[in-house]
């Protein structure tokens, strides 16, 4: 793909996820399991936003109308949407190890946690691959990005933060955790398709 | 001299044949708040009389659903066919069903006030409980949403481009937010009635006095809704006419 000409945009997402985990751990060192979880998608969501946001916002005009006479909208939404799954999952376990080298382990169940970790960076990724090909249509793109993005995403973040407490030891209801796990799943499925059929309209311009 | 053009095509009789809904809007809300204040209500314990708070409260929120699904359906068909009145249309229904929502909240705020506050604690700490009520965030959420698709169209001129951009957004706000709010209230523990279902739908937890009431609400402010709605939609196709005919 193309992005990898624009190496410095991964890693100054890189260098903006090692120094957000570096202060969080300098301000308060080990926590409890509570705030580790929440911070941890918060940084998870935030990252998202910065690395995500950049795959359209990034693009001049003279690179779309290129892009528009090579490719088909699908495809193009197709490789954007697999490209930012693959760059968050990178982002994924760099955050989850740099989380763990400096705030401590405090999951009962690691392999849950991670998981879970890489269903919600993907449905993060997939959400804003979409909600960035709208914001680059309009003017003042970046705030625009977070005020379309944060109603729509923290249902999922809620869901997601619960859902991880299962990975504390946490006890739930039997079949609780399938149900939501299948749930996002579902929701993830139902971004893509959505992506694919909404995308063309937002090419022609 | 220019003879100015008729208001309303037809005569009057015709007139009156195609409003009759407004009429019937008109009828349904006399009786919703006659009714909704003198008729008898069943007496719970925690609720007693605060419950016919249900036909205004409930009832704003179910007119506020259908309004932005109304909204969604013009949306989709502005996709399909680009005709720029559809858009005007999903606007308007957005942004109506925006009101009604405010309406919502201040219905459940007065009601929220008699029934969870606790008279022992200060008023800010009732309101902080409230403000985290789960069902609470996510009708912020649906509002928030729709208070973002109106920044994003301002922030485009471009006439085409706006309608097209808001378009998509609309459906995909939708698709993203129906499910999440359905579901999540029912995974997180809540004061908020209507932990196992809709709310007021159920059978079991309706009186059957109050269903004669409260549907004919729940059509009542829905009409309303559309009334106020249709006439916003009329007044800017005359502002847009240059727009719309070329």
């Amino acid at each position: 793909m193309l992005e990898m000409r624009q190496q410095y945009a991964f890693y100054g997402v890189l260098l903006y996820v090692a120094s957000t985990i570096f202060v969080l751990y300098l301000a308060i060192g080990e926590t409890n399991y509570e705030t580790w979880n929440a911070l941890f998608w918060v940084t998870q969501l935030f990252v998202c936003i910065n690395a995500v946001a950049k795959s359209f916002l990034q693009e001049g005009r003279g690179r779309m109308l290129y892009f528009y006479t090579i490719t088909h909208p699908v495809e193009y939404v197709a490789a954007k949407i697999l490209y930012n799954m693959l760059l968050m999952t990178i982002m994924n376990t760099v955050n989850l190890f740099l989380y763990i080298a400096f705030m401590g382990d405090p999951t009962a169940d690691l392999l849950t946690f991670i998981g879970i970790s890489y269903l919600g960076g993907i449905g993060l990724s997939l959400v804003f691959t979409m909600l960035a090909a709208i914001a680059s249509k309009a003017m003042q793109q970046a705030s625009l990005m977070a005020i379309l993005g944060f109603p729509i995403i923290i249902p999922q973040l809620l869901l997601l933060i619960r859902l991880s407490k299962a990975a504390f030891a946490e006890t739930f209801r039997e079949g609780v955790v399938g149900q939501v796990v299948l749930l996002l799943i579902a929701l993830d499925l139902g971004i893509v398709v959505l992506s694919l059929i909404l995308f063309p309209f937002l090419w022609k311009d | 001299m220019i003879k100015a053009p008729p208001l309303a095509k037809g005569t009057k009789n015709q007139r009156m044949k195609r409003s009759w809904w407004k009429y019937l809007c008109v009828a349904l809300l006399v009786y919703t708040v006659i009714a909704g204040l003198l008729a008898p209500v069943p007496a719970l314990r925690q609720l007693q009389e605060t419950i016919r708070n249900l036909y205004f409260h409930v009832c704003m929120w179910f007119a506020m659903m259908i309004l932005f699904t109304v909204s969604v359906v013009h949306s989709i068909r502005y996709l399909r066919s680009l005709d720029l009145k559809q858009d005007i249309k999903a606007q308007h229904n957005a942004s109506t069903g925006v009101l009604l929502g405010l309406l919502g909240y201040a219905t459940g705020a007065i009601w929220a006030s008699y029934t969870w506050a606790d008279p022992n604690n200060p008023a800010y700490a009732s309101f902080g409980s409230i403000v985290r009520e789960p069902k609470l965030i996510g009708a912020a959420m649906a509002l928030l949403i729709y208070f973002a698709y109106f920044v994003l169209r301002s922030s485009i001129t471009d006439i085409d481009k706006k309608a097209r951009v808001s378009a998509v957004y609309n459906v995909f706000a939708y698709a993203m937010l129906f499910p999440s709010i359905w579901i999540i209230p029912r995974l997180l523990p809540s004061l908020h009635p209507g932990q196992e279902g809709n709310p007021a739908l159920n059978f079991n937890d309706i009186d059957a006095r109050m269903r004669l009431v409260f549907y004919p609400g729940v059509i009542g402010w829905t009409l309303l809704g559309v009334w106020i709605t249709s006439l916003k939609i009329r007044l800017s196709f005359l502002k847009e006419k240059k727009w719309l005919n070329a």
